[in-house]
């Protein structure tokens, strides 16, 4: 039956479209955008269309029916809010710093997509508040307070309390708080971890192009072999060993972790810094120092480095991600950042139950996807920035 | 005379960069009568490709026409709806790639791709075409023509895919060919066969034809007239034959006159003496294939000897050998007698210090990151001893020898030089070690004409006041001309002739010497119908069969 | 033909190198275990017959190359030994499990296998059509706005995590709006059309997932091919768009989309493990997380084979298929 009312649709839409390239067409005097529009486009735009019309009327349809919250409605309003926040903050941020600044900041600002400029202001914001969480958090993360499943939104009238804006966890701890410690811990952790795959992955990875010979090979073949196993179950199966090592002194299981993630890791740096290293290599200047008997150490830190740069850069913003998420599915399963630090992978396991009261209360189902949202926010802001990079470097090649 | 076939008014094209829309050419007029051949000219940059392209209507990505008008036989191409493009495409407008390549698609047959155009334009169905193509491939000369249209575009050479390419774009019988660079990605030997084969079936077909290249000497051969360009705009027009005798713009006249730039002869060298640098009995091998058979020569004080070959012949390879980044497997390398380690890893740092090189691609030779003060500066500290203050009056030195302003150029990147300034710097870290000898590995062929005659200059003027010696590895004889004192021809990892550049330019020499020299294009108009004569139609085919 | 031949059998032999040498890191990672094996799971509370019982029943009384060859060769005839839960019930009781009624590790993978992979296969007949449609639709219409709109919310769905894509689903699909179950609680005997309803959120959050990678690969492929020179040629040979299409740019597109599809279904293999335990579902993934939990080695190590072996499976498939499509490999000089 659906899927009758599905075809009735896109039947619909197929006349529309057609009628509105027809009149397109005869309303413009056939001017080429309608000229040479293929039907195919003409569709799309009359989705789009729809889509979007669709879009602001359910926008538009009441919070509250006869006093029954409409949850979709709301969530679908905090989402359009949130969108247009975001947004809005961030064409601010990029005005704000195309004017101030010196001239290398003002001009890269006003080379910088909107969705480059978000992912900066996003990779500030987190780097502030996980590096002044202490100041910021209005409780301690492992603080128990008054009174558990306190509802977030503050309003006492669907059992909130303005003191926790976001409410307690089950035991009663401010959801708020360890959300703030949550960046320190999360965030925190997963850099440490992406720096120490770098340090050791990187730093064989250019020895491995720049010696070459049984070395490269030796390494790339084991570096071959620890990549066959997938990246999560591998460090699934790690953590299991590490567990039994650590006892039960919990904290080194989260110390363990991060060697664990970091050696698995820095076999993709040592792969993409190889390569690296390999195209620089083969260059004419190094050549050159070569031949003018330049040791090892000048050949890596001085002349192959200082062009690895932006390579090494975006590769490290991908490679954060991936870590950084790697972690919170960890910490998701159990195994990951130990309590009592709060962590947002373990936040969101501990309150993802509350999701099924969405329907009747949709200020309680907010929690755990703060949480979750959280960590989506930041790898957002990272992709962005990184997919910005990455574009600007392929078209400067062209 | 009636209406022009393609008439092209006030064109203007824009390209887009950094979020802008700049100009490419700004308002250019042609005109093509049918059966004319323009030769479209001008430095890299000039916009001939783009103009090309623009005649068939056609842009790339990131490109647009911003006025003017391309009409062709009524139809104005600027404005015409995509169908209606189509229909003339391919159909009477045909074009012709510099990459044939990468101009085929390698996932179907070379005959396939030849009556794709004439079976959607609904000139003929698949079996003629198929015929036509093979008679095509014939008259322009393809080995096996009956055979050679059912490979695969990685099955076949080169020169035989850019001939196979022509045959395609003379499927529909067009009224018109754009030619775009066709022989630039070819060996000179084979670049006259593909000439010859073009220029023989533009006129039996009588096409007209636009023809695109950098090189003067070929579009004397393949043009009725000749439009210059520069930066966009065009410099002057005019008659193959007047513009070759009387250039009327400065500009034009300069790119003539860099074919006269020849230093004077050196006196021959006194029998007895110990040359500077001796490649005795050399072979070398890439894993387990030798590419180098026994190859052996004398660089002398003060002398410049060319290395010359086409691609793949070996020439580089030789100087990857004198330098020890690939150690010979027979044979060895004396420098002023003494024999050399053969690897450069066992060299101490003054024999390092006596061969140095410049390179071809200015691009990759620098140290992107690096400020120009500080690539010369490293040799002078490491070969030198230099620190400080005398560090940078020897870097200025070497600034003002290869005439940069050292304050001006000191502190700047690679990336905001220009080519040849670039290639300058290159020069200039190389004389910081104070070498005697110098390897030029094809120095001049990624520049443009003018750039590359100030760097023949600048190097001929440091060799008269340093003593110099040069290997000068090179493909173009114009080149060798101009500057060498010995030649050494190779081919395929053998000498095959060697000698004073005198008796290497009069005959009689070795068949392939023979081969490379005649096949160099001269400006003279005439000069591609009198080497046909010269060979005979027959000799040029011959010579296609044994390049397979 | 006999050099195409040559290369595939190479493949094959590589990559089972490849799965003999992971085998051994794994059984080197157990291997490293602190003390014995057998202490280390038991705790320090366990009596000593219980902890010889577990030797024995793990020979690990021999030798480690013994061991591993036994455990090699077990694995290839499709024994991959006794749960721990099992040999602990044995050990504490002092009865060799070698009882007809003792469930081995196989008996427990293998109807979670089929699940997972049942589960995988609907989230790639979904995930495939759909990415290499989008992938292909915005490359052709690149930097347009479809182009943009789609590069974001891509980028944002690759940058979550499965389980936030997850609760989103189950908050708009099974809460809101009960369309789908949110429990994923299937059984054997079930009927097809009940499984599949019970199996579609997890899917879907995994399709959401590799759609988003599988289809930025297309598009990147697609791209990339559109700028040959070739495309370009036929181009101003005046073909319809279409045909440049089909006839130029999918021959050559074929081998980058099989690879991408391929590698993408290799994420999928870890991607399952997350969705799993969101929606309950009774897959090897979520067996995987449970013997970790409980440190049952010889379960988590059988497991982890098993998705190395089909990791290194489909990369095969995708080496071997894009050998094949290349046709300067298949019709050689």
């Amino acid at each position: 039956m659906t899927l009758l009312y599905l075809a009735l649709f896109a039947a619909v839409l197929f006349g529309v479209a057609y009628v509105f390239r027809l009149v397109g067409r005869s309303a413009t005097g056939n001017a080429p955008f309608f000229r040479d529009m293929p039907f195919g486009v003409a569709y799309g735009y009359m989705l789009a269309a729809f889509l979007l019309l669709f879009g602001i009327y359910y926008y538009l349809k009441p919070v509250d029916l006869e006093g029954v919250p409409q949850a979709g409605v709301m969530f679908f309003r905090w989402a359009v809010q949130g969108f247009i926040m975001f947004a809005a903050a961030a064409f601010v941020f990029r005005l704000i710093f195309r004017n101030v600044g010196t001239e290398g900041t003002k001009k890269l600002f006003r080379s910088m997509p909107l969705t480059a400029a978000f992912g900066v202001m996003i990779i500030i914001a987190y780097a502030f508040v996980s590096i002044f969480a202490g100041l910021i958090a209005p409780y301690g993360q492992e603080e128990i307070l008054g009174a558990a499943n306190i509802v977030p939104g503050g309003n006492p009238a669907m059992g909130g309390n303005p003191e926790y804006p976001l409410g307690t966890d089950q035991i009663g701890r401010d959801i708020l708080s360890r959300l703030i410690y949550g960046a320190q811990n999360t965030v925190g952790i997963a850099f440490v971890t992406t720096c120490l795959a770098f340090f050791i992955g990187g730093s064989l990875g250019f020895l491995a192009a720049t010696l070459g010979g049984w070395l490269d090979q030796l390494l790339s073949r084991a570096v071959d072999a620890l990549m066959a196993i997938p990246a999560l179950i591998f460090a699934l199966l790690l953590i299991t060993i590490a567990t039994a090592w650590a006892g039960s002194a919990s904290w080194q299981v989260t110390i363990y972790m991060i060697f664990i993630i970091a050696i698995i890791d820095s076999t993709r740096v040592f792969r993409l810094s190889r390569a690296v290293g390999l195209n620089i290599v083969v260059m004419d200047y190094i050549e050159a120092a070569k031949l003018r008997g330049e040791g090892l150490g000048y050949l890596v830190f001085r002349e192959m480095l200082p062009n690895a740069y932006a390579p090494l850069l975006a590769e490290f913003g991908l490679r954060f991600c991936f870590v950084f998420l790697t972690i919170a599915s960890l910490s998701f399963l159990g195994v990951g950042i130990q309590p009592p630090l709060a962590d947002w992978g373990t936040m969101v396991r501990d309150l993802s139950q509350f999701i099924n009261f969405a329907a009747f209360a949709p200020n309680v189902a907010v929690a755990p996807l703060l949480a979750a949202g959280a960590i989506a926010l930041l790898t957002v802001g990272v992709n962005f920035v990184v997919d910005w990079m990455l574009h600007k470097s392929s078209g400067l090649k062209e | 005379m009636s209406e022009p076939l393609l008439k092209v008014r006030g064109l203007k094209i824009e390209g887009r960069s950094d979020e802008t829309w700049n100009p490419i050419i700004n308002g250019v007029d042609m005109d093509l009568n049918k059966g004319e051949v323009i030769g479209l000219i001008g430095e890299s940059g000039a916009g001939k490709s783009t103009i090309g392209l623009a005649s068939m209507g056609f842009t790339r990505d990131g490109v647009r026409i911003s006025e003017g008008s391309v009409v062709f036989d009524g139809v104005d191409l600027v404005t015409a709806s995509a169908a209606d493009k189509r229909a003339l495409l391919g159909k009477r407008i045909a074009y012709v790639a510099q990459s044939a390549a990468a101009s085929f698609n390698p996932a179907h047959k070379l005959i396939d791709q030849h009556t794709e155009g004439p079976v959607q334009h609904s000139v003929s169905n698949k079996a003629e075409s198929q015929e036509d193509g093979i008679e095509l491939y014939r008259r322009l000369r393809l080995p096996n023509p009956e055979e050679i249209g059912f490979r695969y575009p990685h099955q076949v050479s080169g020169g035989q895919l850019q001939r196979a390419m022509t045959a395609m774009a003379m499927a529909c019988r067009p009224d018109l060919i754009i030619f775009d660079e066709p022989t630039t990605a070819l060996d000179v030997t084979t670049q006259i066969e593909v000439l010859a084969s073009i220029r023989d079936i533009v006129e039996q077909f009588d096409t007209a034809a636009i023809y695109i290249t950098h090189d003067l000497a070929v579009v004397a051969q393949m043009a009725d007239k000749i439009k210059v360009l520069l930066k966009g705009d065009e410099v002057e027009e005019a008659d193959t034959r007047t513009m070759l005798a009387n250039p009327t713009q400065d500009y034009t006249k300069s790119l003539w006159a860099v074919r006269s730039f020849e230093r004077p002869a050196k006196p021959s060298v006194v029998t007895g003496s110990t040359p500077i640098v001796s490649v005795k009995n050399v072979t070398a091998a890439y894993g387990t294939v030798d590419v180098l058979h026994d190859v052996s020569f004398d660089i002398h004080a003060g002398r410049t000897v060319a290395v010359v070959g086409e691609s793949g012949s070996g020439k580089s390879t030789t100087a990857r050998c004198i330098t020890g980044l690939l150690p010979p497997r027979k044979g060895y390398i004396e420098f002023e007698g003494v024999q050399m380690p053969l690897d450069y890893r066992r060299r101490d740092k003054n024999q390092l210090r006596q061969a140095q090189m410049i390179y071809q691609m200015a691009d990759t030779a620098l140290n992107p990151r690096k400020t120009i003060g500080e690539t010369i500066g490293r040799p002078v500290e490491f070969y030198l001893g230099l620190k400080g203050k005398e560090k940078r009056a020897k870097v200025d030195a070497l600034l003002d020898e290869i005439e940069l302003e050292p304050t001006e150029y000191f502190n700047r990147l690679p990336s905001e030089l220009s080519g040849g300034q670039k290639q300058r710097i290159g020069i200039a870290r190389a004389l910081a070690a104070e070498p005697k000898f110098i390897i030029c590995d094809e120095v001049t062929s990624a520049l443009d004409q003018l750039v590359a005659e100030g760097i023949l200059k600048l190097l001929a003027k440091l060799q008269d006041q340093l003593g110099l010696s040069y290997m000068f590895i090179t493909h173009d004889l114009a080149t060798v001309k101009s500057i060498s004192d010995e030649v050494v021809v190779m081919k395929d990892g053998v000498v095959v002739e060697q000698g004073e550049k005198a008796d290497m330019f009069t005959p009689p020499h070795h068949p392939y010497t023979d081969l490379l020299l005649s096949s160099v294009p001269e400006m003279d108009p005439d000069w591609l119908d009198n080497l046909l004569e010269q060979r005979g139609v027959d000799n040029i085919g011959d010579a296609a069969v044994d390049k397979m | 033909m006999s050099g195409l031949l040559r290369i595939i059998v190479q493949r094959l032999l590589l990559g089972l190198v490849t799965l003999f040498v992971v085998s051994i890191i794994i059984f080197v990672a157990v291997n490293a275990l602190p003390g014995d094996f057998a202490e280390a799971i038991l705790g320090q509370g366990a009596t000593e017959e219980a902890v010889t019982a577990i030797r024995e029943q793990l020979g690990l009384n021999q030798n480690a190359f013994t061991r591993y060859a036994t455990w090699l060769g077990g694995a290839v005839r499709g024994d991959l030994g006794v749960p721990l839960s099992q040999a602990l019930f044995a050990g504490n009781f002092g009865t060799t499990a070698t009882g007809t009624d003792v469930i081995t590790v196989v008996d427990q993978i293998i109807p979670r296998l089929k699940n997972t992979l049942f589960l995988a296969g609907v989230s790639a007949a979904i995930a495939v059509p759909l990415a290499v449609t989008l992938g292909v639709l915005t490359a052709l219409y690149r930097n347009s706005a479809f182009d943009k709109a789609m590069n974001v919310s891509t980028l944002s769905a690759i940058s979550s995590p499965e389980f936030f894509i997850a609760y989103i689903l189950i908050l708009f699909l099974a809460v809101l709006n009960p369309v789908f179950p949110s429990l994923s609680n299937i059984f054997p005997g079930m009927e097809f059309s009940e499984r599949l309803n019970r199996t579609m959120l997890p899917a879907l959050t995994l399709t959401l997932a590799v759609t988003a990678q599988m289809m930025r690969m297309t598009r990147a492929a697609i791209i990339n091919l559109l700028a040959s020179p070739y495309i370009e040629m036929a181009r101003l040979k005046g073909l319809s768009p279409m045909r440049v299409i089909v006839k130029h740019a999918l021959p050559n597109a074929l081998a980058p989309i099989i690879t991408v599809i391929a590698l993408n279904l290799a994420f999928l293999v870890t991607g399952v493990v997350v969705v799993e335990v969101v929606f309950v579902y009774p897959g090897i993934g979520q067996l995987f997380v449970d013997s970790v939990k409980i440190r049952d080695i010889p379960v988590v190590q059988a497991c982890c084979l098993i998705f190395a072996a089909v990791y290194i499976l489909l990369n095969l498939t995708a080496d071997i298929l894009s050998i094949i499509s290349n046709p300067r490999l298949r019709h050689p000089k």
